[in-house]
């Protein structure tokens, strides 16, 4: 019973955190660019989120008669299902937690991979240019970014000599992994803006140059899956980071675990948020080379360093 | 590196800084006096219309939005007996007020004039005619020179002098 209601608990709070950004999001790039934002539905315009769910629910679902159409109806619901399905190993508190799996980071890799098939077959089942673009430059991003985003997790899983999320947490208590760890965790932060897309790494989108990238034949609710998708995926991203370098729900007794773990995770967004609002998207090679040229490197230094010093502790 | 974090930085305290944005409905921005929104027909201090249906403005109208037809009164004075501003076409650039030698078409400083149907944006006489003078006050076409149409005797204007007597020979 206690089990059936972590799971749904965990469902209904990051699916309503997810539709909820899209509120804040807005609300915050009205902030930061001297706007006001959307106010009229609603106090403070928190129902905004109602409307646009309203509007999209009514909106034409269109399916392009060009198009592949059992491949283009599962592309927006696999990006939805693998992040989904990656909350089921976050510790959220002591005991708050749906799956306390051994391998936490690998199944949480392996899923960010399987996501990227979302961009992958929706460009490709659209069998239009802009969306087969988008949907070539997501693959090749991803493939990019998620060899050093595995590797820069590395150091962590070494200093807390486990797979599992919650012995990783459990190890920071001394002292959080972002101080020993710094490096990887700014080179896990950059992968993970380039894992969800986002600005400025959101060249599979690209509306300056690709229309929409590889959504730009989805409409509806369909298209609210990717966009919801990658609202999801950035409160992932957050409450990984969280887990694995700041010490997830440890903090002062004062308060609940759960609420620090909430704080900390709500920081990271808004960190996504405050990219989205000042940085400009980098030309496709100079992502790349940044990746392969400066990342990798980098991250494998670490690695290197990491194990080095652990080794002579020892 | 250190430029990004110094624009992560600037664009953060941008919160802080004043809104560009004006909260229209509650808070109406302030129009100078002469902003050109709806036009409108004033009349002169005694109360009569200042049109004289001379068909200026509507010959200056770039996109013929004006459309009026002169008729006279039983002094000879001459006034529209329609005037029809089709605000759907207007561009609002005022030519037909610069166009107008009596004052009597004049921009006004409104712009709130959506409608759901189109046909409600064509203005009538009695839609445009306003009960006041407008932009200029005391200013009275007839008063000042001109033929009599009822309004002055023969030479009594401000810039007029009193008629010659033709069977005087003095200059």
């Amino acid at each position: 019973m206690r089990y059936i209601l972590i799971i749904l608990g965990v469902l209904v709070v990051t699916l309503s955190v997810a539709a909820g950004l899209i509120w804040v999001e807005r609300r915050l790039l009205a902030l930061w660019q001297d706007r006001r934002g959307p106010n009229r539905v609603g106090p403070f315009g928190l129902l905004q989120v109602v409307a646009d769910m309203i509007k999209i629910f009514f909106k034409e679902d269109w399916i392009p008669p060009f198009a592949d159409k059992g491949v283009f109806v599962m592309a927006p619901g696999i990006v939805m299902a693998t992040v989904l399905l990656t909350f089921a190993v976050i510790p959220f508190a002591p005991g708050i937690q749906v799956l306390d799996s051994n391998i936490a980071i690998l199944f949480f890799l392996g899923n960010s991979s399987l996501g990227v098939y979302s961009i992958v077959l929706g460009g490709w089942a659209s069998n239009s240019k802009y969306s087969l673009l988008g949907g070539i430059r997501g693959s090749a991003q991803m493939l990019t970014y998620e060899v050093f985003m595995g590797i820069s997790l590395m150091g962590v899983v070494m200093m807390a000599d486990s797979f599992n999320f919650r012995e990783i947490v459990e190890a920071q208590r001394k002292v959080w992994f972002v101080v020993p760890q710094f490096v990887g965790f700014v080179i896990f932060l950059i992968a993970g803006i380039a894992e969800t897309h986002r600005l400025p790494f959101d060249i599979p989108e690209a509306e300056g140059e690709l229309v929409a990238g590889f959504h730009t034949e989805y409409s509806g609710m369909k298209f609210g899956m990717f966009f919801v998708g990658e609202y999801l995926a950035i409160t992932l991203i957050s409450a990984i980071i969280v887990t694995l370098f700041f010490g997830g729900y440890l903090g002062p007794a004062f308060l609940p675990p759960v609420v620090w773990f909430t704080l900390k995770t709500i920081i990271f967004i808004l960190f996504f948020i405050l990219l989205r609002a000042s940085l400009p998207r980098p030309r496709y090679d100079q992502l790349m080379s940044f990746g392969w040229k400066i990342l990798l490197p980098l991250s494998l230094l670490n690695l290197l360093i990491t194990g080095a010093v652990i080794l002579s502790f020892n | 590196m250190f430029s990004i974090l110094r624009t992560l930085w600037l664009t953060f305290l941008h919160a802080f800084h004043k809104r560009e944005t004006v909260g229209y409905p509650e808070i109406k921005p302030y129009l100078p006096p002469r902003y050109r929104g709806r036009i409108i027909l004033s009349r002169d201090p005694d109360g009569n219309e200042r049109c004289v249906a001379c068909y200026l403005c509507a010959a200056a109208c770039p996109v013929d939005c004006i459309s009026l037809q002169a008729t006279q009164d039983q002094n000879g004075r001459r006034y529209p007996e329609f005037f029809r501003i089709n605000f759907s076409r207007c561009i609002f650039c005022g030519y037909c007020e610069e166009a107008c030698p009596t004052y009597a078409i004049q921009l006004t400083p409104d712009f709130e004039m959506s409608e759901y149907d189109r046909q409600n944006m064509v203005y009538e006489k009695e839609n445009l005619l306003i009960s006041g003078e407008g932009k200029y006050y005391g200013y009275n076409f007839y008063k000042v020179a001109g033929v009599d149409f009822g309004v002055k005797g023969k030479g009594k204007g401000d810039n007029e002098e009193p008629p010659g007597d033709v069977n005087d020979l003095m200059p």
